[in-house]
């Protein structure tokens, strides 16, 4: 598929954050204070909506739009040093930006211009972690 | 139309989300991650000697980054033709926030907190720039964010994946009980 269509459903995700205000703060907060339902809502019906069509796309034995088998690849456990580490730093910077990586960029679209800096700031993470992988527990 | 414009409740926004994960895996074989794209960029920007950005950033994540121009897009149409309103919170998180000293509580961020000339102030550095670091630092360490392991990787019952959500609250707890009350 070209890039055009990625480009249209990155448009409808980037709606959808908005919208339902994933992109908020705010919602960040309340989620984090156990005060509303509505971000448990939003991921557990995503994950509960995208555990079903997988099943769905597997026992119907779809392929892909070019008739490719459809292939997830797995993700290797190693320690899994990584995955809690990484997630728990990620979770402090989620909750103090109040933000994930696709509302960051979200939100520059809807006008909140000096995510442009958490984003560049993002970036230097990402950076700073190529630079100390081989150094850090995995 | 009207109720496009109105904010969306999660029970149909948290389905399109889902959705995401079989439409990019039928269009493609794409995985759902929109982390993934840090990684990308940094590799088009300063591929250097580093392992980690050296390869084809452009056939692996030129989809992705595509994504990732739509999903800035769809922030501004949002805006832009959708109507915005300000988050009904619960009566809870607000007092909470009171009691942190943040009074406006209109838009989708605190106007005091995240605006250009809060950047000069420890609060305003720690939340955009340090929060920020953070935000780009853990997913690339964890190898994914809240779509790749909360949403896609748990879908598909990846133990890492777990782990990871695990963390991601932990943080989130960790900075939004302990964190916040020293810094704001």
């Amino acid at each position: 598929m070209g890039l055009v269509t990625y480009l249209v459903l990155g448009v409808l995700f980037g709606v959808t954050l908005t919208k339902s205000e994933v992109t908020s703060w705010f919602r960040i907060q309340e989620m984090f204070r156990f005060h509303a339902f509505h971000m448990y809502g939003v991921i557990a019906s995503a994950l509960l909506v995208a555990a079903a069509s997988l099943a769905l796309v597997r026992w119907l034995g779809l392929r892909t739009a070019a008739g490719e088998p459809i292939a997830i690849a797995p993700k290797s456990m190693g320690r899994g040093h990584r995955y809690w580490l990484g997630g728990t730093l990620f979770g402090v910077g989620w909750a103090l930006t109040g933000a994930c990586p696709g509302p960051l960029f979200a939100l520059v679209g809807s006008g909140l211009s000096v995510m442009l800096v958490a984003i560049a700031s993002a970036l230097a993470g990402t950076f700073v972690y190529g630079l100390l992988r081989s150094r850090l527990p995995h | 139309m009207e109720a496009l414009k109105q904010p969306w409740p999660w029970y149909v926004a948290g389905p399109l989300i889902g959705l995401f994960v079989p439409l990019l895996l039928l269009t493609g074989n794409k995985g759902f991650g929109f982390s993934s794209n840090l990684r990308h960029l940094c590799a088009a920007v300063l591929p250097g000697r580093l392992d980690y950005f050296r390869y084809d950033w452009k056939a692996q994540g030129g989809w992705n980054l595509a994504f990732l121009i739509g999903t800035v897009a769809g922030g501004f149409v949002a805006v832009q033709w959708l109507g915005t309103a300000d988050v009904v919170l619960s009566d809870a998180t607000r007092s909470a926030l009171a009691t942190l000293g943040l009074g406006d509580l209109s838009g989708l961020a605190p106007r005091e907190l995240f605006n250009w000339t809060s950047l000069l102030t420890l609060r305003g550095l720690a939340l955009v720039v340090g929060g920020g670091f953070l935000v780009g630092f853990g997913t690339a360490y964890a190898g994914g964010c809240t779509s790749g392991h909360a949403i896609a990787g748990l879908a598909d019952f990846q133990l890492p994946s777990l782990l990871a959500v695990l963390g991601f609250f932990a943080g989130g707890l960790l900075a939004t009980h302990l964190l916040l009350p020293l810094l704001l």
